[in-house]
């Protein structure tokens, strides 16, 4: 991004979780996704974040955990690069650099050291559709970065659609539909079947394959259609001899098939937002979860069978128990294609509010970067089909308070008159939220263009003002409580209804202490009262219409900014009623900072949009910086800080109380920082840690506070280089020992003998090396560790012995396994013979 | 998961009269009990002592055969009648302690009974025609009576004598009331237009008002600083402290006032007319609160002590009683319409104390779904939309079938619904299009419906003539509505030339400062509407 100063233009929050398919870890603790350019670990049961895996430098196309070792995981990205990693500690392990951007990858158990990568077809040019997918041979090596050249093409003309390529029963085959064609390529025979479809069928359902799946331990392909039916596909070893059976639920494409890991249910997903389990080899028994939200997009069951995961589109992950039943949702911030509501800021919450999933506003914390909650605006039941005309909410304000939220919500169906409706929401204390207080039905007859409340803190009544296409501006109240229907609370009405030539009026603002309000008629702005709803002025600069009004704040609320459609941005100053000044800038958007005089314009100029934050009452912008991204910005905010910043460069200093975050073109949320603030963010990012991967039980306070401590002391630099410390597999195997049932553990009288020995001082390495061996055997889980654990659990001895040197039983040292259980058992011998002490007196 | 949303019934805003207090407590009495007198009952007077017996006071004008019937206050039969008239009686009314009644008559003799007895105890003659007004003074020994000869005067019980005459009206006396404070004050109103305030110290009036109207009942405040007047249409309201001077005049009867009351309390005034209606005034304002409709023409009204009971003596010799339901019984009727699980089962485990160490498993919550919400919920939307026209619905509640209608339009599923129907069912459906398309509430969404019913099945018209006829009547209703909104939309043009010519045309102030702004002069449009907020 463009530097300037120390002001950074950076993405914040909200990137996209929904792209590929979700990964499930083995053990169902974790979930990896791919997000932008990183890959996210969330936890499967708090729904945080743990980790995010960075370092790819585009979008991360593809992620798998690695089929050989199930605690390191493989991505690919457009950068050509395939990159593994530790996710449970965040670390990167290997860089192979492929060279050619990679659309998806693929692997498979019996396949070792090779991966199976998507990239575009090489010799073709003309046609940039057409993908290969090549088997890329991992060289080992020990260097951080490999360069893996080993590459041999294994199916040629398939789709990108990560879905459509799928290995079969023991990797004996690999699976790929593009467009009409399913391709069956047999590792073995080295032998490709093509099957194909019809376009059409006599129904006129469409026959594209859109997803392919394989029964794990079955003959048998699962291919998902645009028409909405599953084939099953049996017997495809033979190019003549092959058969399918049709499932049919879906009423359109199937977006997603997936198998459980036994094979006994296929999982299948679509539009319609409802996941549809299949008794496989009994058809017609099917299982539904419906309503999960919106359209679904991948499905992913974790290698248990356990847990299966959908992402929807609107950027949400959920995990779903498999009794059907939904357990967490991860969601994201939702984009849509447009943003009709403004950014808007709730002034009790400080999130920050936009069009969420149909029918909804979203409020997403800016702080946290997590959504705090979605409000159901329209209270109808959304019906998951394309090219359904349903309500949308088009417009939304908050009062000064956040006492009351307007929205507006529309349906333009062909042929039929627009909807329209106009609801005002109350803040509940109680309940912490919004609740419906009135609903006001076809308030215009035409669109409406604008809305604003009245910002006056003080005042009695609260206003709203909405204009509409229909040539007039209606202003709504607060009609007091009337005597007679006691019951019913107080609810709004319109107070005035204002025209002016039969123009049409297109933006509204009050001033700051509410007096004056004003509205543009195309060319004309009509300065009214709305205290005697008086027109007290008119101010015009022609020739071409007003695009965005706004009132100067604080010392500068006697000037009236508007910039028009002619490249005109024009200042007038409100006691005199004459214009201060007009530059000629093409804003595309002007927006005032609510706790400052600071204004901030966006511009648009050569396909780039340049910022611009200036006073009103001052010709010098305070800040500009050329190029912000490309694109036009339609939608920013000032949001304020939750705690000053203390900037004293003149460049910077409009950043101090509130930070301004922008929309895209491409729907990217971004802001602007300072260096400070971004020093001071790297280092509260790194005392942050999320713990969660020690259950809470009556052992962990103990273990807890050890690692803590040691996290303490630990300087995190030195720490990647360093020995690394072996606690977490040691928690682990006290975990393991104390949470076996009693009948599996080994006898007592074994345990009894191992502890006498521990209790012994240990003289030689040799002699702690056996009794790590013996230890191995009983956690057997451990077994598959990463090497580095193996390394790290090499260290262990040593520090044993030379902590073990010093005291026995009183160590406690938090690096000895053996040591805690000793401590642990002594504390529940004591705890016995005190009660038996009391009970006896 | 998240849950089915129902569907959402459009709240429309309620025609008709509002709910308030006032419709609450005067809408709180049991159906009427209906009393076949024998003839128009003229006067119904309460006994100011417990149990409260009223005096109803009517004639047959067959038999000429009078009758001042007793009611108690609960029972349907007379508990006394008094015969012993030779005409038409007029005017029962009870002395203060309820022990004596007095009733004038067309002989223009003044009977006086006792409660217990039934010959009468005092016979005043001194009048020459017939006595409309009979009436205790405060002091409980005097008598005034009001006559069709002019006259009003004061009788002496104990030595059954004339004491004073009054000869200051010039047209019938048909009514008059004693001052309850003062026991030398009384009032009379006469068909001369006039009211006249008396004192029994001084041979003449004291003070006259004018009504404008033959004067046919007086009422006086508990407080006797106001008094009211009914005559004609009207019903007036004179300060006596301020010398008699016009407070109020209300014009509510479209026919004669007859009779006025006032609640117990004194906050509620109640007119009766010949128009049929009785109207409840609050006294604070004198705006109309409730509203009595009775089935003919009423004479004479009285409210029972706490508003027990309202007594109305209409023209059609019926007497129609109307008693306070109990709080129980209030309650009671509420309760009959369905009959609920005993409370019982509500608290059912809900009283169960966890203790320290139970885990609470919280009981899900089942969603409860109309028919019709079922049926959308499971895509059928042919049987949604039967379950929508069910008759009950569509005739109690046609705002749900237009909602269920409006929904499967949302959902694209219309045309599905209203195709395939049979006879039965399409003559079902254009029934309800009759009754609701030119009803401005359902009027968007049914167009859309009855194009698409058309579009579906005009290639069945002239099967079925029941079909034929919904069709024709279809067509005739639309055309008259056509009709309706052209002749509207004329009225409009008609008014908004007038309020154009009407209104002032307001200069707007247009700063001379202001060198750059080219245009000025907006009309604020100053109309408001107030759109109805639900």
């Amino acid at each position: 991004m463009v530097e300037h100063g120390d002001i950074r233009v950076v993405h914040r929050g909200g990137s996209k979780i929904n792209f590929r398919k979700p990964v499930i870890t083995n053990d169902s603790r974790f979930l990896l996704c791919a997000s932008g350019e990183s890959v996210k670990v969330f936890s499967t049961s708090t729904e945080e974040c743990i980790h995010d895996l960075r370092g790819h430098t585009d979008l991360v196309t593809g992620v798998l955990i690695k089929p050989s070792n199930h605690l390191q995981a493989f991505s690919c990205s457009a950068d050509g690069t395939v990159r593994l990693w530790d996710f449970t500690d965040g670390i990167l392990i290997k860089t192979y650099v492929i060279g050619y951007p990679i659309f998806s990858i693929h692997a498979s158990p019996h396949h070792e050291g090779v991966i199976f990568v998507v990239t575009p077809m090489q010799g073709d040019k003309r046609s940039g559709e057409l993908f290969q997918l090549v088997a890329v041979h991992l060289p080992q090596s020990g260097d951080q970065l490999v360069e893996a050249r080993e590459l041999s093409a294994v199916l040629t003309g398939i789709s990108s659609n990560p879905a459509a390529t799928v290995f079969g029963r023991g990797g004996e085959y690999i699976a790929s539909a593009n467009g009409l064609q399913l391709e069956v390529y047999f590792f073995k025979k080295q032998k490709a079947y093509r099957f194909s479809l019809k376009e059409d069928n006599k129904k006129g359902g469409k026959n594209t394959f859109t997803c392919v799946a394989c029964h794990p331990n079955d003959d048998c392909i699962a291919t998902g259609h645009e028409d909405g039916k599953i084939r099953l596909w049996r017997n495809f070893n033979h190019k003549k001899e092959y058969t399918y059976s049709t499932l049919h639920w879906h009423h359109s494409a199937v977006s997603s098939l997936s198998f459980t890991p036994e094979g006994t249910n296929l999982l299948s997903g679509g539009i319609e937002s409802v996941l549809v389990q299949w008794r496989y080899n009994q058809e017609n028994q099917r299982d539904f979860l419906p309503r999960l939200g919106a359209a679904i997009t991948h499905i992913a069951v974790s290698p248990d069978g356990a847990l299966y995961c959908t992402s929807h589109s609107d950027n949400k992950i959920t995990i779903i128990q498999s009794c059907v039943k939904v357990s967490a949702v991860i969601q994201g911030l939702v984009k849509g294609e447009s943003v009709g509501t403004d950014l808007m800021i709730d002034p009790r919450s400080k999130s920050l509010v936009l069009n969420g999933k149909p029918g909804h506003l979203q409020f997403y914390s800016l702080q946290r970067d997590k959504l705090l909650y979605n409000l159901d605006i329209v209270q109808q039941e959304y019906i998951h089909e394309s090219g359904l005309q349903q309500f949308e909410v088009v417009k939304a304000a908050f009062d000064a308070s956040g006492n009351w939220l307007a929205t507006v919500e529309e349906r333009k169906q062909k042929g039929a008159e627009l909807e329209l409706n106009l609801k005002l929401w109350a803040f509940d204390e109680q309940t912490q939220s919004f609740v419906l207080n009135t609903t006001i039905s076809a308030p215009h007859e035409a669109q409406i263009t604008g809305m604003c409340f009245s910002h006056a803190t003080d005042s009695q009544t609260t206003m709203l003002v909405s204009t509409s296409k229909d040539g007039h501006f209606k202003a709504w109240q607060l009609a007091a409580q009337s005597q007679t229907d006691a019951d019913e609370g107080p609810s709004w009405s319109c107070d005035f209804v204002g025209a002016y030539h039969g123009l049409v009026p297109e933006c509204c603002s009050f001033s700051a202490d509410g007096s004056l309000l004003a509205v543009s008629f195309q060319e004309v702005v009509t300065v009214w009262s709305p205290a005697s709803w008086e027109l007290l002025t008119t101010l015009s600069q022609p020739p071409k219409a007003i695009r965005n009004l706004c009132f100067g704040r604080l010392s500068c609320s006697k000037y009236l900014l508007g910039t028009t459609d002619s490249n005109l941005l024009c200042c007038w100053n409100l006691l005199t009623c004459s214009l201060e000044w007009s530059t000629s800038m093409d804003v595309s958007l002007l927006l005032a900072d609510p706790l400052s005089e600071n204004m901030a314009a966006f511009c648009c100029q050569a396909g780039c949009t340049d910022l611009f934050v200036f006073k009103p009452s001052e010709p010098r912008p305070l800040f500009s910086q050329k190029a912000v991204c490309s694109g036009m910005v339609t939608r920013a905010v000032f949001a304020p800080r939750e705690e000053m910043l203390e900037s004293c460069e003149e460049s910077s200093q409009w950043l101090n109380r509130s930070q301004l975050y922008f929309l895209t073109q491409y729907m990217d949320l971004m802001t602007f920082t300072t260096k400070t603030e971004e020093e001071r963010l790297m280092a509260s990012s790194k005392q942050l840690v999320i713990d969660d991967s020690v259950a809470m039980t009556p052992f962990y306070l103990l273990l807890g506070k050890h690692r803590q401590q040691q996290q303490g002391g630990d300087d995190p630099q030195s720490g990647v280089s360093a020995e690394r410390t072996p606690l977490p597999q040691g928690s682990v195997a006290i975990k393991e020992l104390l949470q076996t049932p009693a009948h599996v553990l080994p006898s007592t009288s074994f345990l009894c003998s191992m502890f006498v020995q521990s209790l012994l001082i240990s003289v030689t390495d040799s002699r702690e090396e056996s009794k790590h061996a013996e230890e191995e055997m009983e956690s057997e889980k451990e077994e598959e560790d990463s090497e580095e654990e193996i390394e790290s659990s090499r260290t262990r001895p040593e520090q044993q012995a030379a902590v073990g040197g010093g005291e026995a039983a009183e160590s406690a040292a938090p690096a000895m396994t053996k040591a805690q259980v000793r401590e642990l058992r002594r504390v529940k011998k004591l705890d016995h013979s005190w009660l038996a002490g009391l009970l006896d007196s | 998961m998240a849950s089915f949303k129902p569907t959402k019934i459009q709240v429309y805003p309620k025609l008709g009269e509002k709910v308030t207090q006032d419709t609450l407590y005067w809408k709180n009495y049991k159906a009427p009990v209906q009393i076949k007198e024998f003839g128009a009952v003229t006067h119904i007077d309460f006994s100011p002592v417990a149990p409260h017996n009223f005096a109803v006071t009517a004639f047959t004008r067959v038999c000429w055969h009078l009758f001042v019937h007793i009611y108690g206050p609960f029972s349907q039969e007379p508990v006394k009648t008094f015969t012993r008239f030779k005409d038409t009686a007029y005017s029962g009314r009870f002395r203060s302690d309820g022990q004596l009644l007095v009733a004038g008559c067309e002989d223009s003799v003044v009977r006086l009974f006792d409660v217990g007895g039934k010959v009468a105890l005092r016979m005043f003659r001194g009048h020459t025609k017939a006595v409309h007004v009979t009436d205790f003074t405060s002091d409980r020994y005097q008598i005034l009576t009001g006559s069709d000869d002019y006259t009003c005067r004061l009788w002496d019980i104990p030595n059954s004598t004339e004491l004073n005459t009054y000869q200051e009206h010039t047209d019938y006396i048909r009514c008059g009331v004693t001052s309850k404070l003062n026991r030398d004050l009384f009032i009379t109103g006469s068909y001369d237009h006039t009211l006249k305030l008396f004192d029994a110290r001084v041979d003449r009036s004291v003070m006259t008002m004018d009504h404008g109207q033959p004067v046919e009942s007086l009422l006086l405040y508990p407080s006797e600083g106001l008094l009211v007047s009914a005559g004609g249409r009207y019903v007036k309201v004179w300060d006596l402290l301020k010398g008699g001077q016009p407070l109020v005049s209300l014009k509510n009867h479209h026919k004669t006032v007859t009779s006025l009351c006032l609640s117990t309390n004194g906050q509620r005034l109640l007119s009766a007319s010949l128009d049929r209606h009785v109207k409840v005034y609050n006294t604070t304002n004198y705006k109309v609160v409730h509203n009595f409709d009775y089935a003919a023409s009423i004479l004479s009204l009285a409210l029972a002590p706490d508003d027990e009971s309202i007594v109305v003596g209409m023209t059609n010799s019926i007497l129609s009683i109307k008693h306070r339901k109990s709080p129980e019984e209030s309650k009671e009727i509420s309760g009959q319409q369905r009959r609920r699980p005993s409370y019982r089962v509500f608290v059912k485990g809900k009283n169960y104390v966890p203790k320290q160490d139970d885990y609470l498993v919280s009981k899900p919550v089942k969603q409860h779904l109309a028919k019709y919400d079922k049926q959308l919920k499971k895509f059928n939307v042919s049987k949604a939309l039967d379950t929508a026209l069910e008759t009950w619905t569509r005739h109690r509640k046609p705002e749900i079938t237009v909602a269920v209608i409006k929904e499967l339009d949302r959902r694209g599923t219309l045309n599905n619904a209203l195709a395939g129907r049979d006879e039965q069912g399409l003559s079902q459906l254009l029934n309800f299009l009759i009754g609701n398309l030119v009803d401005p509430r359902f009027a968007p969404v049914l167009v859309t419906a009855a194009e698409m019913i058309l579009d579906i099945y005009h290639s069945v018209i002239g099967q079925s003539p029941v079909v034929d006829r919904q069709l024709l009547r279809l067509q005739e209703l639309l055309e008259r509505e056509i009709d309706y909104q052209q002749d509207l939309l004329e009225v409009l043009g008609m008014l908004d030339t007038m309020f154009a010519s009407a209104l002032p045309r307001k200069e707007v102030p247009c700063s001379g400062a202001s060198r750059s702004n080219g245009l000025a002069q907006g009309e604020a449009s100053t109309s408001r509407a107030q759109l109805q907020a639900t």
